[in-house]
């Protein structure tokens, strides 16, 4: 395969959008061995390669993409796996376009190198041939816990086996992997090939996983250092619990959080209909927010067949979500009341949800997020019917394991107090990471807090 | 995987198992659920803990067949396994948690109805291990749906059954009788407990109001993961909008909303009415009815 102009990126192919409407299948296919080694031929291979400084796990991406252009796919999967426990993962998820494909020099003049897209190749073309990372540090006799089975606690897992370390990984849920079975749709990140798949590659790093524990009720941090021998712990608990308005109505049945409506669907796989946990047949919804979960829930309602309204009360531009779930959404049929706030969830006398009170905004000056403040415009409230609403507006940390904990501390928002540098809490020997310290992000920087939490948690048990 | 080291039938449709779940019975208390999934396919079913043993690691729970998860419960058999049991999750019972010394002062009555008589037992029992009697009644529709009788008997003060049709203890229901103990007897209670069907506890709070009793309720709304991420099981309670799994599921009756937190636990009957039919006739569909999106 020729690459007929350097400034444009070998196109990726996806479903079509009138097809994927209606599966859950995966939206994008991904490249092939001819199409990625084509897209390889595009990098620069800098000697001050910017990419590497914009990845939150540092992965040498020039090394392994100048593998990738040599047709050395089992050498690529082995670089970036040096750096990363989740490469198939990172590869669909990432916001890559404000990361490494962001600070790209091709993507000064035409679209940078699809980094994406190639670590994705690698990674799914290393699974499909059989290969998994290699443990190669000699024990160390030492043992850590590990809270929560997403991104962050994974990748702190992996690090910590890589070294040499006793991990074991207590998980609330029935299933490992946090937000990656909870959260984000099988459409975008499939289950079963994908996340489980990595997560075997760090159960062969020697990592334990353990489901149904809940830290902080069936056992306490303290326990788990007093009593049980372990000697650090790494929080990766993400933030869970979900916001609401605050309007009226929202206790309506037919009103979910993002995260209920997308449990039902991802981890209960209520989509399915072999399996026992219901959800609600919507036929119109109005999702109120604007981010990667918004479009998240919004999509899985589309192919749940409702016709889906995303409710944001800025503009286009301020859209927190990633351009690419956007224009996904689009092309998929969800509709877009920007600059529209709720006001009220309207009832019927039998208890649900029979429709929207919404009023229009404007933007105004800019506010603390350097983001135009929406202000209502007077007098124009309007009603939408829909038949459910879905509440997206962010989670905060769970308090399970901070009340729980002596000498734990928390900030205002309920966020732990971790470090930057090492992750290390105000208690010794407790490291966290992740949404649980930041609240509510991404998957990449969990995985850039739980890397740099090994470090830290190897450094403090080498002294 | 979490083995049943029993199951049997207590009353009509509604069944005791004890399972094997040492994560559970190390820290669980008085007042607390755990979550089982049967299978795969299966929905996280949230049970309120009805007995525990620290020693031997088992916990009990009771079920009631009342759709088609809980019907294929019921047929499970000891030696079967759940694929997952998670807990213990929710607060512990206040009475377990508050000042003993205030506790060991109160007249405390237990309200118990139908399938909560279980919950309501590790309550008393553990009351009755720290030297308390309380009073309990148990009411339910008929003798034949009578559970922990001879269990409540063992640790309770007094126990008063009544049941909805009279073929056994005193007939009515169970407000008839709080009326009874308070006004004909003339008892007095400083604390009520009542664990039973959302109906049941909105009139004993509606009457314990007006008596003057504080009364504790122990919620059961629709949940999914049970540790308060999905907002499932959210209710209003005062002015405040609380999690029944991570702030309850104990919660002051007088300030609940009821008849909102009642509806919301119908919102699902449709589709729970889908699948009991699917297991019964063994066909049904999923939406898309007659032209109906």
């Amino acid at each position: 395969m020729e690459v007929k102009d350097v400034k444009v990126r070998i196109p990726v192919r996806e479903q079509d959008p009138k097809v994927r409407a209606t599966n859950f299948d995966e939206v994008c296919l991904g490249y092939n061995e001819e199409e990625a080694m084509a897209e390889a031929s595009r990098c620069l291979n800098c000697k001050n390669p910017f990419c590497v400084s914009g990845c939150p796990v540092a992965i040498n991406i020039p090394a392994f993409i100048q593998e990738v252009k040599a047709g050395n796919f089992e050498e690529a999967y082995n670089i970036i796996s040096q750096s990363s426990a989740l490469p198939a993962v990172c590869g669909r998820v990432c916001p890559q376009e404000t990361q490494c494909e962001g600070k790209c020099i091709r993507g000064k003049m035409g679209d940078p190198v699809a980094i994406g897209k190639l670590e994705r190749f690698v990674a799914d073309w290393a699974r499909q041939h059989g290969i998994t990372p290699k443990a190669t540090a000699e024990k160390k006799g030492k043992k850590i816990a590990v809270i929560g089975s997403g991104p962050s606690g994974l990748t702190c897992a992996g690090d910590l086996a890589k070294m040499g370390y006793d991990v074991t990984i207590y998980e609330a849920l029935h299933k490992a992997g946090g937000v990656l079975v909870y959260g984000i749709p099988e459409f975008r990140l499939p289950k079963d090939e994908v996340v489980a798949a990595e997560v075997e590659n760090v159960k062969k790093l020697g990592v334990k996983i353990e489901t149904n524990v809940i830290i902080g009720k069936s056992v306490t941090i303290d326990e788990l250092l007093n009593e049980e021998g372990f000697d650090a712990v790494y929080i990766g608990s993400g933030a869970g619990l979900p916001k609401f308005m605050g309007i009226p109505g929202e206790n309506a049945c037919g009103v979910y959080s993002a995260n209920e409506y997308l449990t039902r669907s991802n981890l209960m796989k209520a989509f399915k209909d072999d399996h026992a946990t219901p959800i609600f047949n919507i036929k119109k919804v109005a999702v109120v927010g604007g981010g990667n979960v918004a479009m998240d829930a919004a999509r899985t309602a589309l192919r749940l067949g409702a016709e889906v309204h995303i409710v944001y009360r800025r503009s286009e531009e301020e859209l927190p979500a990633r351009v690419e779930e956007v224009h996904h959404a689009k092309e998929e049929g969800v509709i877009f009341d920007l600059l529209t706030n709720p006001t009220e969830i309207l009832v019927d006398d039998k208890g649900w949800v029979s429709g929207i009170k919404c009023i229009r905004m404007e933007l105004g000056e800019p506010d603390a997020s350097g983001r135009r403040r929406p202000v209502e415009i007077p007098g124009s409230e309007f009603e939408i019917d829909v038949d459910a609403v879905i509440m997206s507006l962010g989670t905060s940390p769970n308090p399970l394991i901070s009340s729980t904990t002596v000498g734990l501390d928390t900030d205002k928002r309920k966020c732990i107090i971790a470090t930057e540098e090492t992750g290390a809490t105000t208690k010794e020997g407790v490291y966290a990471g992740g949404d649980a310290v930041t609240g509510a992000a991404t998957v990449i920087l969990a995985m850039g807090a739980g890397k740099i939490a090994a470090k830290g948690i190897d450094e403090f048990l080498s002294k | 995987m979490y083995k049943i080291v029993s199951a049997e039938e207590l009353a009509d449709k509604i069944f005791r198992m004890e399972i094997e779940a040492p994560m559970v019975t190390r820290s669980c208390q008085p007042g607390q659920f755990l979550i089982v999934k049967m299978d795969e396919e299966g929905e996280r079913i949230p049970l309120t803990i009805c007995d525990y043993n620290r020693e031997t690691g088992i916990v009990t729970i009771v079920v009631q067949e009342v759709g088609a998860s809980t019907t294929i419960m019921s047929n499970l058999k000891a030696g079967d396994y759940f694929q997952d049991v998670v807990g213990p999750l929710g607060c512990p019972s206040e009475l377990v948690t508050g000042d003993f010394e205030e506790v060991k002062n109160k007249k405390i009555l237990f309200v118990a109805g139908g399938l909560g008589t279980a919950p309501v037992y590790p309550q008393v029992k553990w009351l009755h291990e720290h030297g308390i009697a309380a009073d309990v009644i148990i009411g339910t529709r008929s003798h034949s749906t009578l559970i922990y009788e001879e269990e409540m008997k063992k640790v309770a003060g007094n126990l008063y059954v009544t049941t909805d049709d009279g073929s056994y203890g005193r007939s009515g229901m169970v407000t008839d009788t709080i009326k009874y103990l308070v006004n004909e007897c003339g008892n007095h209670y400083d604390l009520c407990i009542s664990i039973g069907p959302m109906i049941m506890m909105k009139f004993v709070c509606l009457l314990t109001k007006e008596l003057g009793i504080k009364t504790i309720v122990s919620m059961n709304p629709v949940m999914v993961d049970g540790t308060g991420m999905c907002g499932a099981c959210r209710l209003q309670v005062g002015d405040e909008i609380k999690f029944a799994c991570v702030d309850g599921p104990e919660f002051d009756g007088h300030l609940v909303d009821f008849d909102q937190a009642m509806m919301r636990s119908r919102m699902y009957k449709t589709e729970e009415g889908r699948a009991m039919l699917a297991l019964t006739e063994g066909d049904t569909h999923k939406g898309n009815c007659g032209g109906d999106k």
